[in-house]
């Protein structure tokens, strides 16, 4: 592990017997999983190449026992990790040694499904899907589909703020979740938002979604519930260059489209996926985007036409429509594989997670090719075209001796250069601890210490989830402190009426 | 009379902080001052105008990205965009004529400090899910960034939402990012005519429910109908608008009036007729004739809209908007807000309630913000003393203390 985490409190890991006793006491039964053994699943999320033993893992199933283990871990100085199904591909789960690791996986309960609302409440521990499926019946569907949403929890959705290849017409979990209960650090219990659009005051539900599990433990979740589109058909199109492909995307949105997906892949993607998968993707080409158009029969056979339109003016070399529902699967399956494709060819991948302004993809694939040169290590490309998120897998083999460390520095180059030309570190994935010490590349130093001056008003100690997104801890004291003095009147350079 | 500061780059902006901040000085920031009327009253020492901070600085339509500095105006934005097909999704309302000032006014600083938006709220989000990123200077007199200029963004904490609404009081926004997108090619409207509050909500949610891709669905009812532009007739109606390509909106202006026949009797409007009647409708109209009633804006759960306005005196004045989620109401008498009932309807049925117009000496007595949980009430002071520790920028606009 090459990412240091905070020193362990060696006065808490001495007490971990009382710690464990007590936490039996609040969370009966199965609940508190004190061996090493049974706490072997949780040492590691998706970000497979970090583990770490927790100091004891803690199950509840109601929201008085999440708030009564908060409230002990307070009193005690104790720090606390917050788990949903630990799919994380940032390491945004990753235990503390001497951490509790409070798995959500218990909360598991649709509470309330409101047609005439169109919300759902859900407890955080249910998946992505479940949700989807729980209202399918009715024709209705929750709209952030993220890659691992047959497993990932709408706990963690929220804690990552999470995507998925609906985004650009549909909007992430923050455009998509009304309200949520949080017990905070202290055990006190909040309601932030309800069925209800809008916040009555600052929007702090708003600050919750995307905070990674360091402001409070999300212990009820209202979503917004959209009926599905009448219908739903994609288009195939090939390209002989990304720009190419670039320029597709840029004509289609031009035209005032917005299609429900528009994803591009490049050649190794391709590749790769077209032999695991038989989709029919063409292999002669060197980018591929599927534009998917969604609503009444109407409006997609006319927006098809025009999409296919723009792609033969914009150079495609080959151009498909889907047919029939089977075949729109189809053409979603190989995308959708694209990285168990990619884990076919190598024995392991590394998935990063930038965003870029689009009309950048042609120098950040140029640029890519070259950094894959200097490392020694392929690269391919999955690209959520619309918004410009970047997935390069970086292909690599653990067991050969430095592979790993070299992947995680072609990774962190990537994102270095995705910031360089105007994008961001993560569109999806989160900070965690992967792309922790890549905060100051996007952040000054003032502006880290006002996002850590709202850590503290939620979490003055700083015992939720710790060693996540801020590459340096400062105490809430010091970070308070504020030295302003002289402040020169009138100011010459300032008009005043 | 109070002085006025009005700086035109962050570096100004910051010095007056600074200066504020040394000097034990509060600010009053300020755009074009449509919405200054709204709020509580603060008491300030003086005046930060913000409007000097103008020009769009990026803007790449087929990025559906533009940036601009704070002050821009708004009609500048909304100008700009129509000309390359594309439009503020958010499609903020105008609080202008409802406070007694002029319409057109306002700078985008101002529309995302409140979190503006309108009827296609209920589709599109309001200015909270268009932000995209901000240059800011806090009350430590500190020039932050966060977020960015692409979409999908999930970098650190999402600041961009709390400034979104926080109506001044924690930053002064200098440059602002925000996502734009397409105009609709057309529009159409269906009309349900006659229906009781009740039974129009219901008739909403059935619409919202269907797969027509509602953009607008409000409820006009008898009172009040007379008001707005382009119904066919002044009577109650339930308004509900469809956008897109021609024959979408065709097929869906069809299915969705044959879903509401069993409601009522059911009329349809033509692009023209839909528009004028839209921005009536995103203006609140009715209550921007005259200023006398205090104003309300409600939201609540839009299936519940009818039964908050139940509990409310029959003497006032209401629409709905939002599917019935946003009730908009004005009180019979000038000053009398009769915030009790209101807050007796929001604590027992769910929402939030603001008091948009009042005589100052009322907004400075009774809360123009829904009141808050004490948990909640001290989580926002602590966000507040995070941003602006001496109480510099707005304070007291929306809570004492914050």
């Amino acid at each position: 592990m090459s990412v240091r985490m905070p020193e362990p409190d060696s006065a808490v890991l001495a007490r971990r017997e009382q710690i464990v006793k007590v936490l039996r006491t609040m969370v009966p039964g199965e609940g508190v999983i004190a061996s090493e053994r049974e706490m072997k699943p949780f040492e590691t999320d998706g970000l497979t190449a970090y583990h770490q033993l927790p100091m004891v893992v803690v199950l509840p199933e109601t929201t008085e026992q999440v708030s009564q283990v908060l409230a002990y871990c307070h009193a005690e100085g104790i720090k606390v990790v917050p788990r949903g199904a630990g799919t994380s591909l940032s390491g945004g789960a990753l235990p503390l040694e001497d951490g509790v690791l409070l798995g959500m996986a218990k909360f598991n309960k649709i509470k309330d499904i409101d047609f005439a609302n169109r919300i759902a409440v859900v407890e955080p521990g249910v998946t992505n899907l479940a949700v989807s499926n729980a209202v399918a019946h009715a024709g209705f569907y929750y709209a952030p589909d993220p890659s691992s949403q047959i497993a990932c929890t709408i706990g963690g959705n929220v804690a990552e703020n999470s995507g998925g290849v609906h985004c650009l017409k549909y909007g992430m979990t923050t455009n998509n979740v009304l309200g949520c209960e949080i017990v905070l650090i202290t055990g006190e219990v909040l309601r932030l938002g309800g069925k209800h659009l809008d916040s009555e005051g600052y929007d702090l539900l708003g600050l919750v979604i995307g905070s990674e599990g360091l402001l409070g433990v999300v212990t009820e979740v209202t979503v917004r519930l959209l009926k599905k589109p009448e219908t739903a058909r994609a288009v195939l199109v090939g390209f002989p260059s990304s720009e190419d492909a670039g320029a597709c995307v840029s004509a289609i949105i031009g035209a005032g489209i917005i299609p429900g997906g528009m994803e591009m892949m490049d050649r190794p993607a391709i590749q790769a996926a077209e032999a695991f998968v038989h989709a029919g993707y063409p292999l002669d080409v060197e980018a591929l985007l599927i534009v998917e158009l969604d609503g009444p029969a109407a409006e997609v056979d006319h927006l098809i036409a025009r999409v296919e339109q723009i792609a033969n003016e914009n150079r495609a070399v080959s151009c498909k429509v889907s047919a029939s529902e089977q075949e729109r699967l189809l053409f979603w399956a190989g995308r959708k594989a694209a990285f168990p494709a990619v884990g076919r060819i190598s024995p392991d991948y590394y998935c990063m997670d930038g965003t870029i302004p689009r009309a950048q993809l042609p120098l950040v694939l140029k640029r890519m090719k070259e950094l894959s040169t200097k490392y020694g290590l392929a690269v391919a490309n999955v690209f959520h075209a619309g918004d410009g998120n970047l997935h390069p897998l970086i292909l690599y083999d653990s067991n050969k001796p430095g592979e790993l460390d070299r992947a995680e520095n072609f990774g962190s180059d990537i994102l270095r250069l995705c910031v360089e030309v105007g994008g961001v570190l993560t569109g999806e994935h989160g900070v965690g601890v992967e792309k922790r010490d890549l905060m100051p590349v996007m952040f000054s130093e003032i502006d880290l210490n006002a996002q850590q001056r709202v850590k503290c008003a939620f979490d003055a100690k700083g015992l939720l989830n710790p060693g996540k997104v801020f590459p340096q801890l400062h105490r809430c004291a010091e970070l308070g402190r504020m030295h302003i003095s002289g402040g020169k009147l009138p100011f010459p350079d300032i008009p005043r009426f | 009379m109070t002085d006025v500061l009005k700086p035109t780059d962050t570096k100004q902006v910051e010095e007056a902080v600074h200066w504020a901040v040394a000097h034990g000085k509060a600010l009053e920031l300020l755009g074009h001052g449509s919405k200054r009327a709204l709020g509580r009253p603060a008491q300030t020492d003086m005046t930060l105008d913000l409007s000097g901070l103008t020009g769009v600085t990026l803007y790449e339509p087929a990025e559906l990205v533009l940036s601009a500095r704070a002050g821009t105006p708004l009609a500048e934005i909304e100008a700009l965009l129509e000309k390359n097909n594309q439009q503020l999704d958010f499609e903020p309302m105008d609080y202008g004529p409802l406070l007694g000032n002029e319409a057109g006014q306002g700078t985008l600083g101002g529309a995302i400090a409140t979190n503006l938006s309108g009827p296609r709220r209920l589709k599109a989000g309001a200015a909270r899910d268009h932000f995209l990123g901000v240059t800011a200077v806090t009350g430590r007199a500190e020039t932050i960034k966060s977020g960015g200029r692409v979409v999908k963004n999930v970098t650190g904490y999402d600041m961009c939402k709390v400034l979104a609404g926080s109506w001044g009081t924690l930053a002064a926004m200098t440059d602002i990012t925000i996502k734009v997108l397409p105009r609709p090619e057309t529009e159409a409207t269906v009309i349900v005519e006659g229906l009781d509050d009740e039974r129009a909500c219901a008739a909403m949610s059935a619409a919202m429910g269907s797969s027509c891709d509602v953009s607008g669905a409000a409820h006009l009812p008898d009172h009040v109908a007379s008001y707005f532009d382009g119904l066919p007739r002044p009577e109650a109606a339930t308004v509900l608008r469809l956008e897109g390509v021609a024959p979408s909106v065709a097929h869906r202006k069809e299915t969705l009036a044959a879903l509401m026949k069993p409601f009522g009797p059911v009329a349809l409007l033509d692009e023209a007729h839909s528009k004028v009647l839209w921005t009536s409708v995103r203006q609140a109209k009715p209550f921007a004739v005259s200023q006398e009633r205090p104003l309300w804006r409600i939201s609540t759960a839009p299936g519940q809209g009818y039964a908050v306005a139940a509990a409310i005196t029959p003497a006032a004045q209401m629409f709905y908007d939002w599917a019935g989620g946003l009730i908009w109401v004005a009180m019979p008498f000038t000053n009398e807000p009769d915030a009790g009932s209101i807050r007796r309807a929001i604590a027992e049925l769910g929402g939030h309630a603001t008091l948009v117009r009042a005589p100052a000496a009322l907004r400075a007595s009774v809360d123009v913000f829904e009141p808050q949980s004490a948990g909640l009430r001290a989580l926002s002071k602590r966000v507040k003393d995070g941003f602006d520790p001496r109480g510099v920028l707005n304070p007291g606009r929306m809570w004492a203390g914050v």
